[in-house]
């Protein structure tokens, strides 16, 4: 779901650009207090796997393929705000060095897949109680949470309608995020069965 | 067995970047679909020409191309969200 450039007016990128960044200071100030040094491991690999992963292209139906975005995969590994950062980095990287999602929508992208899917699929994940069943659907929600957000980024830049683009945005992203829900489901499980998270921890 | 399953995640990351990201379907992400059957994804531009443009490393044979681009792109990852996270850890201890 990252946005190229070329979609978004001037008011939306930069409003979009301001949002993450304060997300991002957030994230920065919660993480320096937060973070254990002995989880820096996890988060560099979370974020190399996360990177990966979103490689990997699965078709879903009719010709259309989505791949993992792993908002909900780093929160529930690493903690909220180290997602943020988990999420920025995989983002940033994408956009500089393969030109994945445009340098100046990166703003917006960063608050779609990078802020808005992590702290909202967490939420969801606790606010749902931490079963797996929660964690199923707080993936697969912060994967429209993410949809919702870009087409209302599409719409007020002017390109299309809102009530246009919303709804296949919705139903594409459904069937892609029973994707997230599936791989999201099997790495928190394996990071439990090893002891690299404890089941239904929560972390800051 | 806990550094050893992190240890497995990132040889996975390995894997998948080097190995698996060659099967990976072509077809058009949910927002590109929307994008082409709404026919505003025309209207996408390339505003900076990045080093390994769309995960193909310039000058590689196909079968090596993406391959290169994603192992490339693992290490990078890691890397960065390493410093960015030990950093802030300097900088709490500072």
């Amino acid at each position: 779901m990252h946005i190229p450039d070329g979609l978004l007016d001037g008011k939306t990128l930069a409003t979009t650009a301001a949002a993450s960044a304060a997300g991002l200071s957030w994230a920065l100030r919660r993480v320096r207090t937060g973070l254990q040094d002995k989880q820096v491991p996890l988060l560099g690999v979370i974020a190399a796997f996360i990177f990966a992963a979103q490689m990997i292209n699965f078709p879903v139906w009719g010709g259309t393929s989505g791949h993992l975005i792993g908002g909900v995969l780093a929160a529930v590994a690493l903690g909220p705000a180290s997602a943020v950062i988990v999420m920025t980095t995989v983002l940033v990287v994408q956009a500089l060095l393969f030109g994945d999602g445009g340098v100046l929508a990166l703003g917006a992208n960063v608050l779609n897949m990078g802020i808005l899917a992590p702290l909202v699929g967490y939420w969801a994940y606790r606010l749902l109680g931490r079963s797996r069943v929660a964690l199923f659907l707080a993936a697969w929600a912060s994967i429209l949470v993410s949809a919702l957000a870009a087409s209302l980024q599409l719409a007020w830049s002017g390109l299309i309608g809102l009530g246009v683009v919303l709804p296949p945005m919705l139903v594409w992203h459904a069937l892609i995020g029973v994707g997230e829900g599936v791989i999201t489901l099997a790495v928190v499980r394996y990071l439990e069965q090893t002891k690299v998270i404890l089941p239904g921890e929560v972390r800051s | 067995m806990k550094n050893r399953a992190i240890l497995f995640l990132g040889l996975a990351a390995v894997l998948l970047a080097g190995l698996l990201s060659p099967l990976a379907s072509s077809y058009p992400d949910g927002l590109e679909r929307v994008g082409e059957d709404l026919g505003f994804i025309d209207r996408a531009v390339v505003l900076f020409s990045s080093p390994v443009p769309d995960y193909t490393w310039p000058g590689l044979p196909a079968s090596l191309s993406g391959p290169a681009a994603g192992v490339l792109g693992v290490a990078v990852t890691l890397i960065v969200a390493l410093s960015v996270a030990k950093l802030q850890g300097r900088s709490r201890s500072g």
